[in-house]
């Protein structure tokens, strides 16, 4: 029986959503246990579901937990009252928040989760679109988050929200450039001359057999990760929210389901901003340097596929903690301080490394 | 070296990551308990002594030098027929309103009786305010019993025997 192929897509599709916003959901959970175990807490351990809970032995350890904490968190951003204040510009008001969410969503098309080797031996690319431009549509969908930042602190028509705005607008400026510039030596590796060239993540992570980019690009690889932070507006570079500074900046006047979006959106985007950096620099579904599936020989068939998406999913947690990791660890910088990082540190650091990977590469090349 | 700012940063990290690992140093309140140290000030109540006699005479003094006037006071006579008579007077009525009350402490340290004792319980509730006031059995449930040395008034009793007014 063939399906239509779009039904396949639209439901592949849905599948990916709902893993995306699930993992979301947990990661605010995850957040919630991680800083209160840093701080000597105990953190979200009452939350029971009235059957699964009253398992002897698992139902108090789920509890403990907090493994159903994620849902009432979801139902009280639904059911919180809504309020959209008098003096906003509703149709932006309404908007920014689906704007942050949304690109965020879109770059997941474009996101490779695994690998599938037929007995063929013929690989293909577990990804909703595997397009050849793939990087260049991330970095341009995942910049268009920052409007819906910008918007929100605009149309709220009030003095905190927008220097929260305005903030986040300069910070995604300043980067960016860093970011892109940072990612370039990756790209000149993998499209060597002589080697087909292209822009695809799932090229570029199946060009990590050997070393993994981080290993022998780690300046590259560092300047990314900063820059991956302040792109995801998270602490120490939490610009556009710095609640003490601006109430909580962009969000300020926002309630509800509205600010659940945003709320989401900053777990999408850091979900998506771990799987790029794993694909980019860690070697993506790899289980070790110099050592892939295929060495292993355990790359065929659905196990196969299951155990890259596995080891890929497990390296992209060990990102969201990470990210977590450093947000309760390291203070805010100050706005001056962010400046001055990207623009006199980050941008001549990051072009310095491409030109010294540049002659690098090229030495490699030539052979010297 | 201090400007690269990075292994600062893995030292702040290392420092947060063995913190998850120790134990949480918060108490789960409702079912652990903080220990009470001794001489806590917590919700006044009233005691009786070992033979079960309410010690408070309703003197008065208490309600006198509470600040916030939290206290009511209606004195009462001890009945007749009662063993303990010879002490007259017992209250009738006797509320603190616990929204009123500031955990001074001065009701306890007035009273020549030690009848009224600021003791453990540290949270009081209510849905209303009448809920609050704490009459006369609240406060006797709240304080129980606690050890008496003199037995004051059963020497009183005794010397009055004697035909001693004074003991």
């Amino acid at each position: 029986m063939e399906l239509n192929p779009i039904i396949v897509k639209i439901v592949y599709a849905s599948i990916v959503v709902v893993v995306i916003m699930t993992l979301c959901a947990y990661a605010v959970l995850a957040e919630r246990k991680i800083s209160s175990w840093i701080q000597g807490r105990v953190g979200p351990n009452r939350t029971a579901l009235p059957i699964i809970g009253g398992i002897p032995i698992i139902g108090p350890f789920l509890t403990r937990l907090g493994i159903f904490q994620p849902l009432p968190d979801g139902l009280k951003f639904l059911f919180k009252e809504d309020v959209v204040p008098a003096h906003v510009n509703k149709f932006y008001f309404i908007m920014a928040p689906v704007l942050s969410l949304v690109p965020a969503l879109t770059t997941v098309a474009v996101v490779p989760f695994g690998q599938f080797v037929t007995e063929a031996g013929e690989v293909i690319p577990l990804v909703l679109a595997n397009v050849n431009v793939g990087l260049l549509f991330l970095f341009a969908i995942s910049s268009l988050g920052v409007y819906g930042v910008v918007l929100a602190g605009w149309s709220s028509n009030s003095k905190y929200p927008f220097l929260g705005g305005i903030r986040a607008s300069a910070q995604m400026i300043s980067y960016e450039l860093a970011m892109g510039v940072s990612v370039l030596p990756v790209l000149m590796w993998v499209n060597a001359p002589g080697r087909e060239g292209t822009m695809n993540l799932f090229d570029i992570a199946q060009a990590q057999n050997g070393f993994w980019f981080a290993m022998w690009m780690p300046v590259s690889a560092i300047i990314f990760l900063v820059c991956l932070f302040a792109e995801t507006n998270r602490l120490p570079f939490d610009m556009a929210e710095s609640e003490t500074e601006l109430v909580s900046g962009f969000h300020t006047e926002y309630s509800s389901f509205k600010f659940g979006l945003f709320f989401v959106g900053e777990y999408a985007h850091m979900i998506i901003g771990s799987c790029v950096f794993t694909l980019l620099f860690l070697g993506g579904w790899n289980p070790l340097p110099f050592v892939t599936l295929e060495t292993l020989g355990m790359d065929k068939g659905i196990l196969g596929a299951a155990l890259s998406v596995g080891i890929f999913l497990g390296k992209m947690c060990a990102m969201m903690f990470f990210f977590m990791w450093i947000r309760w660890t390291l203070p805010r910088f100050r706005y001056d301080q962010v400046m001055r990082l990207g623009w006199s540190t980050l941008l001549p650091l990051s072009i310095a490394n491409l030109v010294a990977y540049a002659l690098i590469i090229f030495y490699l090349d030539t052979g010297l | 070296m201090e400007k690269l700012y990075l292994p600062e940063i893995a030292r702040g990290l290392s420092t947060t990551f063995r913190r998850i690992w120790e134990k949480p140093v918060t108490l789960e309140y409702p079912e652990q308990r903080p220990t009470i140290p001794e001489g806590y000030r917590g919700v006044p109540t009233l005691v009786k002594d070992p033979e079960g006699r309410e010690k408070c005479v309703s003197c008065q003094l208490c309600e006198f030098v509470c600040p916030p006037k939290a206290i009511r006071i209606t004195p009462g006579e001890i009945p007749e027929d009662s063993d303990y008579v010879h002490v007259e007077k017992a209250p009738k009525e006797f509320d603190i309103d616990m929204l009123r009350c500031i955990y001074c402490g001065m009701c306890q340290e007035v009273c020549p009786e030690e009848a009224i004792w600021l003791q453990n319980q540290f949270s009081m509730s209510g849905y209303t305010r009448k809920e609050m006031v704490n009459n006369k059995e609240k406060l006797y449930e709240l304080g129980g019993t606690l050890p008496d040395e003199h037995f004051k008034w059963k020497k009183k009793k005794e010397a009055a025997k004697k035909g001693d007014g004074h003991h």
